[in-house]
């Protein structure tokens, strides 16, 4: 008896015949071998995409009824919260959105520091990455606008002011931008362009270039050990395993609990305390009038604070574009020839600390109100800050690495750790008198387990 | 051969001429492309002067005007305000206004043609915001060392209330005084510059 082919598989045929979509899936699913060690640290990648496809398809969904115009932007806006069947949905998944993606993608670039993988032979990875970064700022900084509220007018005509610090052409270039001598309805009705049109197409040109580099040498892990190196009899890697189904399913849970805050996020707290949504920009934008207080929306804050910190007005524009700058320069600044923070020495260690604790903190700085002793600080975590990358090529020489494995190593579990974390949580809380065990707070044993984790922490730190 | 056949510098040249004249084509292309991000004819025209009534400023009292879509304030200075302009001198950047931006008629240490009414673009000379009026003496929150004068809130540039930059402060320049004059003792057209008599 022959098997006749339905219907549909000669569809299905007809299309692969003239179009190679098994190629592609295979390629970079199906048959695509990632690490099998991935961790926490290995959502986030996906999850920007996730949040990328959120602010296309909420985006479009604004634009149907926001008007770019400097008379109507900011009752367009209340219109769609108030009128528009669901509009404060779709505006607040945007917004929301907005600062996900950059909480999303300030952990992925952590991961890279975390793991090394802006080395070779990542760098063009890391390059593409980063002209992702610049352009999502751009994007960010140019929605930011469109509300037409105090804080966007008076944002955009900081940081445009911030092109005419160059010298010579400055002041042309910054005129050439707003359209206008002023921030005007010129000014908004381009960034409403860029940010809809020709930006979105640049970073989804980024994205796929970014992807496609990194499929093609393959992505790194959290040992830093190149799975290549050792194939089965089939070629396929020895530690690897096909990104579809294995991560795909493992990123479909990261999804899920990723969701669960960003609703969270829209559903109970839209405005963040004033840092998703600055509380002056809900009223209109007044070209007369600077509000008391202005600050940057949180995730531009760090680079604010190098810029303030600096007391001239062109070397705090130096600063604050060499802080992106240097940025890009990470796989030949770091001389460590391990990728690994696993099997790094101490010193780099210690520096990655130092330089977290200084992007915060600037962070902090950048939402707060000008004080001597407040620019006193973000001077010093600036220099920070700029230590981190520029000692690169001193310190890193310096590194004791420890032995890397020529597999990949697996950690326990969070499930294997529960006996461990029990035995923990016993000890700082039974308290033994006689021969009664009771529950509550051991102050020897929570001492003990105090002790034992600086013990640990100076241990990993050496 | 086919291979001997080929004139391969023949197809150089015709290689880079293509190139060239791409490029060229694209250059021209450009200006056209870059040049519409230009401010419109209309948006050039929108500058016209204005006029503003200052019969009823009182002394102390600032009123703010919109010219080209910037804020211009217009402030009534008293005798004792202009007595302490001098004193601050030694803590400016630029005392005697060198290297701003005012009319020649404006150049002097109150900055103005009548040294009771002062006029500015009231633009911080760093990053574009409008410093707030602050003209009480040594305010808890700005210290016992303000004279009275305009703070800017976005980073903290401090002027004197003749618009005159302090020192350390991360603004470049004193406040910028567009050109006026007046047409009677109490009606000013902001826009145009006052005749130049003697300078």
């Amino acid at each position: 008896m022959n098997l006749k082919p339905t219907r549909l598989r000669m569809c299905g045929n007809w299309v692969l015949d003239r179009f190679p979509l098994a190629q592609v899936w295979n390629e970079h699913m199906a048959h695509y071998y990632a690490p099998k060690n991935f961790n926490f640290w290995y959502f986030f990648g996906s999850l920007a995409l996730l949040v990328l496809v959120n602010q296309f398809v909420t985006g479009i969904l604004l634009t149907m009824n926001y008007k770019p115009d400097a008379k109507l932007a900011f009752d367009s806006v209340e219109y769609i919260m108030r009128d528009v069947n669901w509009g404060w949905l779709v505006r607040y998944m945007h917004s929301t959105g907005a600062s996900a993606f950059f909480i999303v993608i300030y952990l992925h670039m952590f991961r890279g520091l975390l793991y090394g993988s802006f080395k070779q032979p990542r760098e063009l990875i890391w390059i593409f990455g980063m002209l992702l970064f610049v352009a999502l700022m751009a994007e960010a900084f140019m929605g930011y606008l469109l509300p037409w509220g105090q804080m966007s007018y008076w944002g955009a005509q900081v940081i445009i002011s911030l092109f005419s610090a160059i010298p010579v052409i400055g002041d042309d270039l910054a005129l050439w931008i707003r359209g206008d001598y002023v921030i005007s309805d010129a000014t908004l009705n381009r960034f409403f362009a860029f940010h809809v049109i020709a930006v979105p197409l640049v970073l989804v040109l980024l994205v796929f270039m970014h992807i496609v580099a990194l499929h093609e040498v393959g992505s790194n892990n959290p040992d830093g050990v190149d799975i290549k190196k050792s194939k089965d009899p089939w070629g396929h890697p020895v530690d690897g395993i096909p990104f579809h189904p294995y991560y795909t399913v493992k990123d479909v849970v990261g999804m899920a609990v990723f969701l669960l805050f960003f609703a969270t996020v829209i559903f109970y707290m839209p405005e963040m305390g004033g840092y998703f949504l600055e509380h002056a920009n809900f009223i209109p934008a007044d070209p007369m009038k600077t509000p008391e207080h202005i600050a940057p929306v949180w995730y531009f804050t760090p680079f604010y604070s190098i810029l303030r910190a600096i007391p001239d007005k062109f070397a705090g524009v130096i600063g604050m574009g060499g802080s992106i700058v240097v940025l890009f320069l990470l796989p030949w600044l770091d001389r460590g020839k391990v990728k690994s923070i696993r099997y790094r020495g101490g010193i780099y260690k210690k520096a990655l600390m130092l330089f977290v604790i200084s992007f915060i903190a600037l962070g902090y700085l950048g939402t707060q109100p000008v004080t001597p002793l407040a620019t006193n600080m973000a001077r010093i975590f600036t220099a920070i800050y700029f230590g981190f990358f520029l000692l690169m090529p001193i310190y890193t020489r310096w590194e004791k690495l420890k032995p890397v494995p020529s597999h990949i190593t697996m950690q326990p579990t969070l499930e294997e750790r529960i006996p461990e974390l029990k035995a923990v949580f016993d000890e700082v809380t039974l308290v033994t008198e006689g021969e009664n065990t009771t529950r509550g707070f051991n102050p020897t044993g929570a001492k003990n387990v105090l002790v034992r984790t600086a013990k640990n922490l100076k241990e990993s730190l050496d | 051969m086919i291979d001997e056949s080929v004139d391969k510098s023949k197809r150089q040249f015709l290689t880079t001429a293509l190139t060239v004249v791409g490029a060229v084509g694209t250059g021209y292309l450009a200006v056209p492309f870059l040049s519409q991000m230009q401010p419109s004819v209309k948006a050039m025209a929108a500058g016209a002067p204005v006029e503003v009534d200052i019969s009823k400023i009182e002394a102390g009292q600032l009123i703010r005007v919109a010219w080209r879509g910037k804020p211009v304030w217009v402030l009534q200075r008293s005798p004792e305000v202009l007595a302490t302009l001098k004193a601050l001198d030694s803590q400016l950047r630029d005392p005697q206004s060198d290297e701003s931006s005012q009319p020649e008629s404006s150049k002097n240490p109150a900055r103005s043609m009548k040294p009771e009414i002062f006029i500015a673009v009231g633009l911080c000379t760093h990053l574009g915001c409008s410093p707030t009026f602050r003209p009480e003496v040594a305010p808890h929150d700005l210290g016992a060392d303000w004279k009275g004068g305009f703070f800017c809130p976005c980073h903290g540039s401090w002027f004197d209330l003749a618009g005159r930059v302090y020192k350390g402060v991360p603004a470049p320049t004193n406040l910028e005084v567009p050109p006026y004059r007046y047409i009677t003792d109490t009606q000013i057209i902001i826009g145009e510059a006052a005749e130049e008599k003697s300078a």
